[in-house]
């Protein structure tokens, strides 16, 4: 059983137990330990069953890379699937639960997924679900969703609160251990910034346990915390390292405290001129029958969580191993009075100095051998030893409750290759390192990442500082920093622990059979055995990213920390071609997953999306608005009143102004000033009709296209004076428009003398629509607006209700209309001048859906409606608006081009039901006979369609086949119930063609 | 809409105010445009990411080609008609902007300030000097913003996102410092 020793525990504070929940059950740990060490001291091993099979599995690792004990952490809104065990910190009140598992994880139907493992290979899913194709949809798919997954999803909104951090800093070095604190406390030595991030709660790494370097972990980090220049956060993952130096930090706030209180995670986006990697190494499994019986479990983790917590993982421990490394796990049981029944040493000349120091204390140390198979089946009771050469004939069994492995190391060198740094296979430490001369590269060509410590495959302590401190200096150089290297001594008398060379084994018995095979795993997140990996590459998945999606190696959440190597070893010999050759699969951040809480940051709730708000929004909010999104803006779509749906205050709001006086708030229209000596020009060549010949105090329509010549932007332009222009936009191209104008400006008219502001923001735009329009600006103060006065398509500047305003007499209606521009701050007083002035006729604001209705009703187009994007304005019949007499205008090439004047373009007109319904939005009209892909032919389709209370019955406007020479004719529509809607085809214009009511 | 005075835990209170602000485009560089703006500013023309500030007049510079006037709003009328009289004759742009823009101060202690933006502007707020002015995002909107004193920032954004800017604003005042 694991259970937790008397004393000792570098980690944990004896005085300050916690408690604690797993699966239901109240725990005990104390402060400090992990949830994986304090289950381990309750003697709970099987955290959670695999993926595929559904097999028990126990915790296997001590760190980041632990691929089985994975979590759904906390409760409600702060539930959290797939968390390991092994790096959340336990506090009081936490609740935790295993995964993967039904009913309970102690017995789980799905288990017998592991009775027909024979029957599920790798490709299973590629192979078994293609035919019938049918079934995919009603049978396959249902199962395999409810089978899948690790974690459940959180069904709650998140009830944290997540942070970006922006920062910069001269070098930043990723990873606390020996290496990482030499390199910062060399690299902060000459007064370069340095930030320092350590994933978990504690300096130092593995040197305190591995290397007896306690104090000089604690040194250092007392020099560091000392200095002003440098930057130190614990908890903190260097998720990912991007080009130009940017990196991202992901940092938890509150993920080990009782107190949630504040963000929870902060995202760091850094900018560092220098990268210092310092991420370690990982150990590797060894690939045995057997090995992911709860309590086989990496050497490296079995001393860990006896140094670190003071947890026994069993009472006898078998120590298997390939290298000399494992032998400190065995030493540090045996001093602790624990068991170790053998050291079972693959290697045929065996370990050294530390080899002799366990045989020394009396262990049993048999080399050349191999752990057949491991027994038990949710927990180990016992080994089978065999030789390594062989097949696995059993020699001897040996009982046992924990099984400590260690195939090697291999260096972390994820963030070195996120950006690009290539790798080197070394032969003789069994390993792929850094090539040191192909890192990631910046704009300068030079490189600016650089590997430390074990990362680098360095592992002797004085080795780890003196590079790590070198490199620190270099990098703090490189940034115009040059510093003192300082005085660091590695631990002194301690033995080799790299004595004997490693040997390379990537399966145990080196000719196992295929029985003992296929009960050896790669990854045990993703239940990918040896067998997988061979049968992969006999079917001919050779390339190392085909075999990994084939079989899935590598691709859980683990990423395949533990496997990528082991896994492409047997691929390597499969294939019968050296590792290097066959290569590792692409290292991709994040590095371990971070929330998707930290990605978004502010960005929730009232600050998810910035919302455009116009000067008369509270107003608007207040009386009935019901808002409708047009670009980032909200407008009113129609203002309700109690008793009333939006269709029936449409309706109301149209009736109103057509009869008497309506109130439109513009504001959200698009306004760019446009000034210089060659502003006519300019505009001559960003509209399709001329607007050099405007004369100052007029106001003309103009349509803007682009390069292709389709239709992208329409507005109204007033010459303020001889050199000014201000250009409407629509709402939601107000922005794009000016940006479109600086384009053409700072890029092929650069010595044209034009400035633009974009001044939308500047002003509040009412329209005062109606018969009664006039009366209420005089009423407000106007003088002179009578008849040809104050003509259609002009600008006057008048004071209105005390406000300097300037008055544009445009239609967007057919109404006699009037936009008044006032200073944004007064658009409210301007507003309500109006409406206290209109109160004798009845007036009343209207929403964008009587502005659209109205509009239609006269046949006006509108941007978005009856353009997409492929429409030319030729399309449109607005040719009058396209002037014959310019040389050029942006687009005027493009619509010239063959298919732009084929004349079977689909052409704007006017649909009128015969049943007076209205016709839905964007049907197309039927044509006869069928395509190529057996779908009906169409030659037509809606662009427009609404209910008009002033002709009482549905009004459209649509493209149609040779459209305006079929006046009159009928076509029919589709409906969204798959019927057909009959529609004469009309004149666009339905409402006062001949314009009286705008003209008077 | 606005509280006033939202003094956070951090001691950071953030107010807003409505000063004139002019818009000008011009080539900043050309003599005879810097002597007629200095001549009705009284301000030097500031040079790149650079705002200069006289009492209550402050010229910032927005681009190569176009700066900013904030001045107070009683004087905005009368400027804005002799900039464009001093500037007849060059080929400029002057317009009054002063209700387009929301301007924001911030006032607290500096490392509160300076985290407070460091969680929303991809600037380096360690470093960013007193006179100092950038252009930049606020989370997901343009604005400017700079520090004409000790404990003291000035933000300037478009008045529609006014809302948004100020809920970014408190909600990242609200949650402290970072870093010593």
């Amino acid at each position: 059983m694991s259970t937790r020793l008397t004393k000792g525990g570098r980690r944990i504070d004896r005085s300050q137990p916690v408690t604690f929940r797993f699966n239901g059950r109240t725990l005990r740990g104390y402060r400090g330990d992990t949830l994986a060490s304090a289950l381990l001291a309750n003697d709970q091993m099987m955290m959670g069953r695999s993926f595929k099979y559904h097999r028990p599995r126990g915790v296997v690792a001590s760190g980041a890379e632990e691929p089985n004990a994975l979590m759904g952490i906390g409760q409600g809104g702060r539930f959290e699937p797939n968390q390991r065990a092994t790096q959340q910190e336990v506090f009081e009140g936490l609740e935790a639960e295993s995964q993967n598992h039904w009913p309970s994880l102690a017995f789980d139907v799905g288990e017998v997924n592991a009775a027909l493992s024979r029957f599920l290979p790798a490709g299973f899913y590629y192979k078994t679900f293609l035919w019938p194709r049918a079934f995919w949809k009603h049978v396959y798919e249902p199962i395999i969703r409810q089978s899948a997954g690790l974690g459940k999803a959180p069904k709650d909104r998140d009830a944290d609160t997540y942070e970006h951090y922006y920062h910069f800093t001269d070098v930043l070095v990723i990873g606390g251990g020996l290496a990482g604190l030499a390199a910062a406390r060399a690299a902060a030595s000459g007064g370069a910034r340095v930030t320092l991030l350590e994933q978990s709660a504690h300096w130092g790494g593995r040197a305190p346990t591995d290397d007896d370097a306690t104090d000089q972990v604690e040194t250092l980090v007392a020099d560091l915390s000392k200095m002003d220049n440098v930057t130190m956060r614990l908890r903190c993952m260097g998720a990912g390292v991007y080009d130009h130096g940017y990196v991202l930090g992901y940092e938890r706030l509150t993920d080990h405290l009782a107190d949630k209180s504040g963000p929870r995670h902060r995202l760091w986006r850094i900018r560092a001129a220098q990268i210092i990697t310092a991420t370690g190494a990982i150990e590797r499994p060894l690939s045995f029958a057997g090995n992911d019986v709860p309590g086989v479990m990496l050497a490296s983790a079995v001393r860990d969580y006896l140094a670190d917590y003071c947890v026994s993982v069993g009472d006898r421990t078998v120590v298997v191993t390939n290298n000399d490394d494992a032998y400190l796990t065995a030493l540090a049981l045996d001093r602790a009075g624990l068991s170790v029944p053998a050291i079972i040493d693959a290697r045929q000349e065996g370990g050294g100095e530390l080899a002799e120091a366990a045989r020394a204390r009396g262990i049993r140390v048999l080399t050349g051998h191999a752990v057949a198979k491991v027994t038990g089946r949710t927990r180990v009771t016992g080994v089978k030893l065999a030789r390594q050469t062989g097949e696995g004939a059993v020699i001897e069994d040996i009982a046992c409750d924990a099984v400590a492995m260690s195939g090697g190391w291999s260096p972390v060198v994820h963030l070195w290759s996120h950006c690009g740094g290539k790798l080197i296979w070394d032969d003789a430490e069994a390993m792929f390192r850094p090539d040191a001369t192909r890192p990631p590269t910046g704009a300068d060509g030079e490189g600016f990442v650089t590997c430390v410590g074990a990362a680098d495959g360095v592992f002797e302590p004085g080795e780890i500082l003196q590079s790590g401190a070198a490199v620190g200096l270099r990098a703090a150089g490189v940034t115009g920093h040059p510093g003192q290297m300082p005085d660091l001594a590695g631990p002194s008398e301690r033995p080799e622990r790299r004595a004997n060379p490693i040997e390379p084994v990537w399966l145990m018995p080196a000719s196992a059979t295929r029985a003992l095979r296929a009960k050896t795993w790669l990854d045990y997140q993703n239940d990918v055995k040896v067998t997988d990996v061979q049968l992969a590459a006999q079917e001919g998945f050779e390339s190392v990213e085909h075999a990994k999606r084939y079989t899935t190696l590598g691709m859980a959440t683990d990423q395949g920390k533990l496997s990528n190597i082991n896994g492409l070893a047997i691929l390597s010999g499969a294939l019968d071609a050296p590792i290097p050759q066959v290569g590792t699969t692409t290292f991709r951040p994040p590095f371990t997953p971070i929330s998707m809480g930290a990605i978004a940051g502010e960005a929730r709730a009232e600050t998810f999306q910035p919302l455009r708000r116009s000067p008369l929004h509270d107003w608007q909010v207040a009386h009935g608005a019901d808002f409708e999104p047009v670009g980032a803006w909200r407008r009113p779509y129609a203002y309700v009143r109690p008793g009333e749906d939006r269709h029936a205050a449409t309706a109301r709001e149209i009736t109103q102004t057509r009869a008497a006086l309506g109130l439109l708030d513009a504001s959200t229209l698009g306004k760019i000033i446009v000034k210089g000596p060659d502003a006519g020009r300019f505009l001559d060549m960003l509209y399709t009709n001329m607007m050099s010949t405007l004369k100052p105090g007029r106001c003309r329509y103009g349509l803007m296209c682009s390069e292709n010549g389709f239709l992208m932007d329409d507005g109204v332009v007033a010459r303020w004076d001889e050199e000014t222009f201000l250009c409407h936009t629509t709402t939601g191209g107000a922005d794009r428009i000016h940006a479109h104008m600086e384009e053409w400006l700072q890029t092929e008219w650069w010595d044209w003398q034009v400035w633009t502001v974009n001044a939308t923001e500047q002003y509040a735009q009412i329209a005062v629509v109606g018969p009664k329009a006039r009366i209420v600006l005089e009423k407000l103060g106007a003088e002179g607006v009578e008849g040809e006065a104050f003509p259609f398509m002009s600008f006057q500047d008048h004071r209105l209700a005390e406000i300097d305003s300037r008055v544009y007499r445009i239609s967007f209606s057919g109404e006699l209309s009037y936009e008044i521009a006032v200073p944004a701050g007064q658009g409210l007083a301007l507003w309500q001048a109006l409406l206290d002035a209109g109160a004798e006729y009845g007036v009343m604001p209207y929403g964008t859906e009587a502005l659209h209705v109205m509009r239609a009703e006269k046949g006006f187009i509108m941007i978005g409606d009856e353009t997409d994007g492929t429409i030319i304005p030729q399309d449109l019949g607005l040719d009058w608006a396209i002037s014959k007499k310019k040389d050029d205008y942006i687009g005027k090439r493009a619509q010239q081009r063959e298919d732009m004047v084929r004349s079977d373009r689909w052409k704007l007109v006017g649909l009128k039901t015969l049943d007076g319904s209205v016709l839905p939005e964007g049907a197309y009209a039927v044509a006869p006979g069928h395509n190529a892909n057996g779908q009906r032919n169409v030659q037509g389709r809606v662009t427009s369609t609404y209910h008009s209370p002033t002709l009482e019955g549905g009004i459209a406007m649509g493209l149609v086949l040779n459209g305006p020479d079929r006046m009159g004719e009928t076509v029919e529509f589709n409906t969204l119930e798959g019927g057909r809607v009959s529609a004469r085809i009309v004149d666009p214009v339905v409402f006062d063609k001949a314009g009286e009511k705008q003209n008077v | 809409m606005f509280d006033p005075a939202q003094a956070h835990d951090t001691g950071v209170a953030i107010t807003t105010s409505a000063p004139g602000m002019i818009t000008l485009r011009g080539a900043l560089e050309d003599t005879a445009f810097k002597a007629a703006v200095e001549e009705v500013s009284g301000l030097t023309v500031p040079e790149p990411r650079e705002i200069v500030q006289s009492g209550e007049h402050r010229l910032a510079w927005m681009g190569p080609d176009e700066a900013l006037l904030i001045l107070p709003r009683d004087a905005l009328r009368d400027t804005v008609d002799a900039l464009v009289t001093a500037l007849k004759g060059h080929h400029a742009l002057v317009a009054d902007m002063s209700d387009a823009r929301r301007l924001f101060h911030l006032t607290g202690p500096d490392a509160a300030l300076r985290d407070t933006l460091a969680r929303l502007c991809p600037v380096d707020m360690r470093a960013f000097q007193l006179g100092e002015i950038r252009r930049t995002r606020l989370a997901q909107i343009a604005a400017a913003f700079w520090m004409g004193e000790e404990g003291r920032l000035d933000l300037i954004c478009f008045r529609s996102v006014a809302q948004y800017a100020e809920d970014l604003l408190s909600d990242a005042a609200g949650k402290g410092v970072v870093l010593r």
